[in-house]
């Protein structure tokens, strides 16, 4: 493959297409593509599209009718196409965002399409995400309760009682979807990657914060080091961007005053 | 090619790939025989398209309600065509799934008192379904994932997709991987694996699915000679968006939504769902909470009648949240309103959603025996992929979740103690098998262009899948889409990628996935061509064929994979030990039943 760039051609989508682009109120948009297919260079480079759009198309619609019509060697990840499994993430213009929920009708100019900032680059559009899933695992984000009451008994099952107003304390902080974003918005975690970061922060407070864990003191430990919640300058950009409205800063900034609260001490160590 | 011994491969990242590895995991430690398990997806796990599932999952959990309840609901909703034994321990296990979910700390909806809730779901005859708002398939698998994070014996290979079984002598000796961030391939010698790859809505055109549902798993088996089982049963979602078909969850039917056709009619009371109840005051087993086959094939009349309204290009009806009010709709159902104001530019509260029928589900799978285990020793399988004989003609919606909670622990525990009995395999076996398959990576990669195009091929398959396979299906349909498939197959023979990069190659991917869709979509049409009758899903125009016919027909469709020539089918009995047969129906005129 040429570094050149290079401009494919509009192709006319059929309506048997298994695409979402339908033939009514087409017009053609142009995108910018930054590629990057390490078997043949290790030097970055500017593809140019166009394709037919109307009003419903996604940026993710986009870069299928490009795989399809286009150019079979852009690789990128997508699957649910709806927003909750959290594999399209890419940044749009220099924002990150879901490919599948961001539609090209909001944008007038130049669309340029590159991977998420601040990961590794595997190729075109993937990134690695290994870091952000050591950080997931990091905060132990599973419910821990090492003296229950009552232990689980599938003979004789039952469960917690957890009122609305219990679960509502959490609830919004398990809305995460891992797709990533906020690690691409947040300049710590740009600038040191063993930040844990806005994600794998707001699950530990998601635990901490669930009236059944007595996990607390455990992950304080993880929070509580420099590279956790003290690393959050606290510029929210995070929040912005999160496709599911979580409010990663939220949780990292009530995180701080949890792990001000229970060790002052590891804040003078860190 | 490296190699890597475990005593348990799952493959499948979804909520049965999770909970078998869990499951595994536990009965291990339990029984003091340290094991190690790998598990495999082609996604990272919290991609797999159990994210997607919104409404909830079923359990007998009110006093007022009983096993034979939940019995009769899934076997009737299913036309008699499920195992009835698998069902019966599907009722009384699911409840025990649902509170272990809960002791790892999924969020499920509560009552004030702090007790689980539930809610109405079509086709059940009371309120049993657990739900987590309409992201209850996200929270479980998020759940699960996180949960599987506590056991370091599990060990994940995330992005790797499984392209082949290694299989001796009749029994399950490893699996051949490929590693997607390098292209390696990577052999993994085993002495149980469990299948959990989801199903096959891919294959239609227009679907409620996520990309990755491509029915691999299934072809996997298949093509090992394991029996795909009921493939014909294809269930139509009844309420999806038109242009993109994302998933609107029955919930919204649950808490009280109705359908109306273009002129504001609840057009249900016309097809034997009837009479209409009030607005408000959803009745189970009638109206809008009828079973998913019959308000898809409602729609289907309506739209021959011309009573559907358009969006776009698509014919559509409308679902009506209004009634419920803001509070309801944005505490129950937010993510619908979020879905549906992204995609559809439409605000519940204030508008109905424009919706039409849309492939979501495959009853059929690979067929295992009530413990999971299919005609291969060793190689289980379990969820969507599988046909353990719970969901027959047709599932009722929520107990798919319950299914893959149930059935995946069971399928790894199954794993578990086979592995603890079983000895290592040659490894030199799983090598020859390995080189088989690099051998076809290379000539599918060889860089001579493609004679065939693999996007032309896969929306041929789309398009046949549809027009052939629908809500409604005709003999020379079925038969016209099974020769494109048969064409299909032969054809792709000659399909080359033209990517021949090494790294994060998605084309190959692609082209790998379409080879399985074609071999499964063949069982699928060959079942669907054979069976004459109608039944659940499975609604023929024919003339004599268009009511249920237990004497000729009350018979699993079983298909047999024959490399390059026709696949086989035969019939396989029923097991109906504790039901007999009887008229399936709802509204007023199913209130005599019992089911």
């Amino acid at each position: 493959m040429s570094t050149d760039q290079i401009t494919a051609k509009r192709v006319s989508t059929d309506n048997t297409s298994a695409n979402n682009i339908s033939t009514n109120h087409t017009k053609t948009k142009h995108i910018s593509v930054k590629r990057y297919l390490p078997d043949s260079s290790t030097e970055t480079f500017w593809q140019e599209y166009d394709l037919p759009v109307d009003d419903s198309t996604s940026l993710l619609d986009a870069l299928n009718h490009i795989k399809e019509q286009l150019d079979s060697t852009l690789s990128y990840r997508w699957s649910c196409r709806m927003a909750i499994c959290g594999s399209c993430g890419v940044m749009v213009n220099g924002i990150p965002k879901l490919g599948c929920k961001t539609f090209l009708r909001d944008y007038e100019g130049d669309i340029r399409i590159e991977p998420l900032a601040h990961f590794p680059v595997q190729r075109d559009l993937v990134v690695d995400m290994a870091i952000f899933l050591e950080h997931l695992a990091a905060v132990k984000p599973y419910l821990i309760d090492d003296n229950p009451v009552k232990p689980y008994d599938p003979n004789a099952p039952e469960t917690y009682r957890q009122t609305p107003e219990q679960l509502e304390r959490y609830k919004q902080f398990a809305n995460c979807i891992n797709c990533g974003l906020c690690y691409s918005a947040c300049p710590q975690f740009g600038l040191n990657q063993e930040f844990l970061g806005p994600a794998a922060l707001t699950l530990a407070h998601r635990y901490n914060l669930d009236s059944r864990d007595s996990g607390k003191k455990e992950r304080m430990a993880e929070l509580n080091r420099h590279d956790g919640v003290w690393s959050c300058t606290f510029v929210g950009f995070c929040s912005k961007v999160c496709p599911k409205n979580v409010d990663p800063a939220a949780a990292v900034n009530q995180g701080k005053v949890e792990a001000a609260k229970h060790t002052l001490i590891a804040l003078f160590k860190g | 090619m490296q190699q890597r011994d475990f005593d348990i491969v799952i493959v499948g990242g979804g909520g049965a790939g999770l909970r078998a590895a869990i499951a595994a995991a536990e009965h291990a430690k339990e029984h003091k025989t340290p094991q190690r398990i790998a598990l495999l997806s082609k996604v990272y796990p919290m991609r797999s398209h159990t994210v997607a599932a919104e409404g909830g999952a079923a359990a007998v959990t009110s006093p007022e309600d009983s096993h034979q309840a939940h019995f009769d609901d899934t076997v009737s909703g299913g036309d008699w065509l499920v195992e009835q034994g698998v069902v019966d321990y599907f009722v009384h296990h699911a409840y025990q799934e649902l509170v272990q979910m809960e002791r790892w700390g999924c969020p499920w909806s509560r009552k004030d008192d702090g007790e689980v809730q539930v809610r109405r779901f079509g086709g059940m005859k009371t309120a049993r379904t657990w739900f987590a708002a309409d992201k209850t398939g996200f929270h479980m698998l998020h759940t699960l994932f996180q949960t599987s994070l506590k056991y370091p014996e599990i060990e994940r290979f995330d992005e790797y997709f499984v392209l082949d079984l290694a299989v001796h002598e009749g029994a399950v000796i490893g699996v051949i991987a490929l590693e997607i961030a390098t292209g390696e391939l990577i052999l993994l010698r085993t002495k149980a694996v469990v299948l959990a790859t989801g199903g096959a809505g891919r294959l239609f055109r227009f679907n409620t699915n996520a990309g990755i549902v491509t029915g691999d798993g299934m072809a996997m088996a298949y093509r090992h000679g394991v029996a795909l089982r009921d493939m014909e049963f294809v269930q139509y979602h009844p309420t999806g968006l038109p242009g993109s078909g994302i998933l609107i969850t029955e919930a919204c039917r649950g808490e009280g939504g109705i359908l109306l056709n273009k002129d504001g009619y609840r057009y249900l009371q016309d097809y034997g769902l009837g009479p209409e109840t009030p607005l408000g005051k959803p009745e189970n087993k009638y109206m809008e909470l009828g079973p998913r086959d019959k308000l898809s094939q409602a729609f289907w009349q309506e739209q021959q009648a011309g009573r559907t309204g358009k969006y776009g290009d698509s014919d559509v009806v409308y679902l009506d949240l209004r009634h419920l009010g803001e509070k309801t709709i944005l505490e129950r159902l937010p993510f619908i309103c979020e879905l549906a104001k992204s995609y559809v530019n439409v605000d519940p509260v204030k508008e109905p959603i424009p919706i039409r029928p849309a492939v979501h589900y495959t009853m059929g799978g690979i067929e295992t025996n009530p413990q999971c285990e299919t005609t291969i020793a060793g190689l289980y399988a379990a969820g969507e992929c599988a046909s353990v004989g719970l969901h027959g003609a047709n599932r009722l919606g929520s107990n798919s979740l319950s299914e893959l909670l149930v059935f995946g622990r069971l399928a790894g525990e199954q794993a578990s103690q086979r592995a603890a009995q079983t000895e290592w395999a040659d490894e030199r076996l799983l090598e020859a098998q390995g080189d088989r398959q690099q051998a076809k990576l290379l000539r599918l990669c060889d860089g001579t262009g493609s004679a065939e195009n693999w996007v032309e091929l896969k929306h041929a398959m789309v398009q046949a899948m549809e027009s052939g396979c629908g809500i409604y299906r005709t003999e020379e349909g079925m038969r016209h889409s099974l020769d494109t498939m048969r064409e299909l197959r032969a054809r792709f023979n000659k399909v080359r990628v033209n990517d021949t990069s090494k790294i994060f190659n998605t084309e190959l991917l692609e082209c790998l996935e379409l080879e399985c869709g074609l071999d499964i979509a063949e069982a699928s049409c060959l079942g669907a061509l054979e069976r004459r009758e109608s039944r659940g899903a499975h609604q023929r125009l024919d003339e004599g064929m268009q009511k249920r016919d237990d004497v000729n027909y009350l018979k699993h469709s079983q298909v047999f994979y024959q490399g390059d020539a026709h696949a086989e089918l035969r019939w396989q009995d029923v097991d109906v030990r504790f039901s007999a047969p009887a008229e399936r129906a709802y509204g007023d005129a199913g209130k005599g039943s019992k089911a």
